[in-house]
């Protein structure tokens, strides 16, 4: 334990908390941009600091900052603890954490590449590479190639004598391809929009052979400013990984999130239709074939790591088994309300935040029987949906609509032609329930975001999504005027 | 006192000498450092109650035609010789870009009032607390509950270059949001942005939001479709907000994915928006990131497209001057509008839903997202207050909509602005809004509250 947390934590326990803990974190950041040919960012982060989350009379305290010294972490502590009092005048049921046993080790995200050994010049040189792939492909009104690594060295202390230290790194790179003709825009990306990220190393970024499938996003680009509209009706819709992970992300990630059921994420992310009664009565979130679970044990994801910033090791949760709704994202607060231990799911983005229920890697497992293609050749009529464009859902998260960036028309179980500006809508259950076909395992892999937004102050929260595509019956498509 | 509230210009020039001990041919550096608090409640009490100190320095270096940013919160001597050294590398191993490297040189820096109060700067975790029970007795008299934060922030920025650019200022800025929802569901809002945190009147936020919930309780089904809404200034944010980021960045119309063209007509007659963070009705602020002073820029004027906002390196490509919208560097994204202003109209509250004979009074949006950026298409949903209108009056809540609706024709069929306007917080920035009365509005769907 440095001095920075022991001061911290002696400071807060004598000055009245029931319980404390000290998170320190130092994090490294890089990040490239090619954008159509020219570099236009290169770049390198660098922060540290440290918080101090302190229940006192049953009631929240949170106070931080970016000087690592021992002065500062007794004026922290004390600024906590006196936060904590203020929230004490306001507090109608004071908080109680479910009992964990004091942790010890380290964790460190397998990395067969260290991301910030390789030069530069070899990072800038892939990047450019690809660009150039796609330019040469296909007439293009702007190209974007990114490249980002992140490394988190953090250390969790608490009163309970937990003394954990953990060293996450995640990769990543992407290609992205815009063609423009009068008011049509049009983008193809790979791997995905949100930046190819995974947990590990230069690995991660070698293996996605960008300049290999750039000149194939760069001829879609342009090909979809002259395909036709995806014209509206209900259809039957094969989603394939790169935009089913965000579908479990914004409809069964965020709604299994238990602080939402609570209310506590109501005034910015809004709440969530699985209340617990549905949880004790057994609610049929989707078909037979639909096995969720949070797993923040799963290799490679974005939500995997040894313990959680409660200090509660690493866990595989099940969300829905058979398409039954079983299980919650939790903490320590939370879980004992249900009569439940905590999940592990407490997250916060940096030094500066205090932990939130966030995602871990959710998973949608993959289920034996038909590949993914083999699930395009077993459909006689709907769409193959690649690579999402946008999202949004409600505020309980049930009606959500997603865009794709691109629609191939299947037709007797062969691709055809693609179709511009798909979108598709529902209602999170009744979707779920439509799922009809999981593919196996061949098509199985871990996607992710590093963008997902949650709490105040905003926090971006890095959350896997592991997924292998699936079809679903009956659903509308083509909303809008167009 | 902590370097948000006092003077950070020594640490910039440091910075400054260290780069050019490092061979920078130019360099800038921006230094951003916060006070920030925020005490979040829900179920009408206090659930998350936070503090943050924190400084960063962002240098770009300069070295010819290339360029590299590095930025760090390390900031002793080691620390700030390691975070010259990282931008100075990060540079040289850089391909060389098309033409020049240009740092904006020092201009004109508008003086700019009401940016900071001390009111804010000291405001303490008892005074949010008591702001937050104020709000939560209103809630308990409407029989809701109240869920919502109050912040209370200090913000300092100073950016220098070597072409001579010293620029300072702190600003202050505090929020109160208030949610009321009740045990059947119901679900109002209110909102309030201020630079003084004195300004802010919790009682009146929570007296708003309860009142809008205990209206919105037993919704009705209305099917999705197309009608004529009037929409309150929480609203009518998004949608300056979406059509400031989609099509006003000089970047966005270089790369051919703006719908922007000089004198094109986008919007009815009444419409008319402009950029200024040297107003103090909004959130003042007195320069970008570049150290650059901020002009007020019009971008709709009655309808048609006006002007773009420009940060150095746009304003350089297309040989104008920036008009002060630059980001902290490498910034990909472009400039964009952070302080909007809509002209306000003459239509009094009660004027804005007449002739209507079936529509709807959206209070706000929730989850909006772009699904054809060029064309301003967005969906998102209603939330916190959905109210039918018939033959001109508010006849009960709705159940909340999804929307699939070009943000462009929206504005197109403005048909009545309101007289009032609100300063609320934008996703960038802030806005001063008023009410607006829309002809036709594509609602696509529909949910379950």
């Amino acid at each position: 334990m440095d001095h920075v947390t022991e001061r911290a934590l002696q400071v807060a326990t004598m000055r009245g908390a029931s319980h404390a803990d000290v998170r320190t974190v130092r994090r490294m950041e890089e990040r490239l941009s090619v954008r159509t040919g020219r570099v236009a960012a290169a770049s390198r982060r660098e922060d540290e600091g440290f918080g101090v989350r302190v229940l006192v009379d049953g009631a929240w305290g949170f106070a931080s900052s970016c000087r690592l010294t021992t002065a500062e972490a007794e004026r922290v502590a004390a600024r906590a603890v006196r936060i904590a009092r203020a929230s004490a005048r306001v507090q109608r049921r004071p908080v109680a954490l479910d009992r964990q046993p004091a942790q010890h080790g380290r964790f460190q995200t397998p990395v067969a590449i260290d991301p910030f050994q390789v030069s530069l010049e070899t990072k800038v040189g892939d990047l450019l590479e690809a660009d150039a792939a796609m330019r040469a492909a296909a007439d293009l009104a702007f190209t974007d190639s990114t490249y980002r690594a992140d490394r988190e060295w953090k250390t969790f202390c608490d009163s309970n004598g937990t003394d954990v230290e953990q060293e996450i790194t995640h990769t990543g790179a992407a290609v992205e391809a815009n063609a423009v003709d009068g008011d049509e825009h049009q983008r193809r990306s790979y791997p995905e929009p949100e930046g190819g990220m995974r947990a590990g190393g230069y690995e991660n970024v070698r293996g996605l052979a960008l300049a290999t499938h750039a000149g194939q996003i760069a001829q879609e680009a342009v090909a979809l400013l002259s395909a036709p509209q995806c014209p509206p009706g209900r259809r039957t819709i094969v989603l394939d990984p790169t935009q089913l992970y965000l579908q479990i992300h914004e409809s069964c990630g965020h709604p299994a999130e238990l602080d939402r059921v609570f209310g506590t994420e109501a005034s910015y992310a809004g709440t969530s239709f699985l209340t617990t009664d549905r949880l004790a009565g057994g609610f049929r979130y989707g078909s037979e074939l639909v096995d969720i679970v949070a797993d923040a044990t799963a290799d490679g994801g974005l939500g995997t790591f040894g313990w959680d910033d409660e200090g509660v090791p690493a866990q595989s949760v099940p969300l829905v088994r058979e398409g039954i709704f079983v299980g919650y994202l939790s903490s320590r607060e939370t879980a004992p309300r249900i009569g439940r231990s905590s999940g592990g799911a407490m997250r916060a983005d940096g030094w500066n935040h205090i932990p939130l229920i966030r995602m871990t890697n959710i998973n949608l497992l993959p289920q034996p029987g038909m590949s993914l293609e083999e699930i395009i050749q077993d459909t006689d009529d709907g769409l193959y949906l690649v690579s999402n464009r946008s999202w949004s859902i409600d505020d309980r998260r049930l009606n959500f609509q997603f865009a794709t960036e691109v629609a191939y028309e299947i037709r007797g179980g062969t691709l055809g032609r693609l179709l511009k500006n798909p979108t598709y809508t529902g209602i999170t259950y009744e979707f779920w329930r439509s799922c009809d076909a999981v593919a196996d395992a061949r098509s199985y892999q871990m996607l992710g975001t590093p963008n997902c937004g949650k709490g105040e102050p905003s926090q971006g929260g890095h959350v896997g999504h592991a997924c292998s595509g699936a079809r679903f019956r009956d659903v509308q498509v083509g909303v809008g005027r167009w | 006192m902590t370097l948000a509230g006092g003077s950070r210009l020594p640490l910039a020039e440091r910075l400054l000498r260290l780069a050019a001990a490092e061979g920078a041919s130019e360099a800038e550096v921006v230094v951003m450092a916060t006070d920030a608090s925020l005490t979040r409640f829900a179920n009408s009490e206090i659930h998350q109650n936070v503090y943050e100190t924190d400084v960063v320095a962002n240098l770009r270096f300069v070295a010819g035609r290339r360029v590299g940013v590095a930025s760090s919160g390390r900031l002793d001597r080691d620390g700030l010789r390691a975070l010259a050294e990282t931008a100075a590398r990060i540079a040289r191993v850089q391909p060389e870009v098309d033409g020049p490297v240009v740092l904006p040189e020092p201009g004109p820096i508008p003086e700019v009032a009401g940016a900071w109060s001390r009111a804010t700067a000291a405001a303490t975790p008892e005074r949010r607390a008591d702001g937050v029970r104020q709000g939560g007795a209103e809630a308990d008299a409407a029989g809701v509950l109240a869920f919502g934060s109050f912040s209370t922030s200090t913000d300092g920025l100073t950016v220098a270059n070597t072409r001579g650019v010293r620029a300072e200022q702190v600003t202050t800025q505090s929020r109160l949001v208030t949610i009321c929802m009740g045990p059947d569901g119901e679900a109002g809002y209110g909102e309030a942005l201020a630079v003084d945190v004195t300004s802010i009147d919790p009682a009146s936020v929570g007296r708003e939001a309860a009142g809008r919930a205990v209206r919105s309780r037993a919704p009705a089904v209305l099917p999705p479709g197309v009608y004529p809404v009037v929409l309150e200034p929480y609203a009518v944010v998004d949608l300056l907000d979406w059509i400031g980021a989609l099509g006003f960045s000089a970047l966005a119309v270089e790369e051919g994915r703006s719908f922007y063209e000089p004198g094109r007509r986008i919007a009815s007659e009444l419409v008319s928006t402009w950029d200024d963070a040297r107003d103090p009705a909004g959130t003042p602020t007195a320069f970008d990131y570049e150290g650059t002073g901020k002009q007020r820029v019009a971008l709709i004027e009655r309808g048609s497209c006006a002007g773009l906002v420009y940060d150095a390196a746009t304003a350089g490509r297309a040989g104008r001057r920036s008009t002060g919208h630059g980001l902290p560097a490498p910034n990909t994204y472009g400039p964009i509008p952070t302080n909007q202003f809509m002209a306000p109209g003459d239509a009094i509250p009660g004027e804005m839903l007449e002739g209507i004979r079936q529509g709807l009074l959206v209070t706000r949006f929730n989850y909006t997202n772009a699904v054809h950026p060029k064309r301003a298409i967005v969906t998102g949903m209603t939330r916190d207050g959905t109210f039918l209108v018939e033959r001109g009056e508010i006849v009960g809540p709705v159940r909340n909509l999804r929307f699939t609706q070009s943000y462009l024709d929206a504005l197109a069929g403005v048909e009545a602005v309101g007289r009032e306007r609100r300063l609320l917080a934008a996703e960038s920035g802030s806005c001063v809004v008023p009410r607006l009365r829309i002809g036709a509005w594509n609602f696509t769907g529909a949910t379950e509250h």
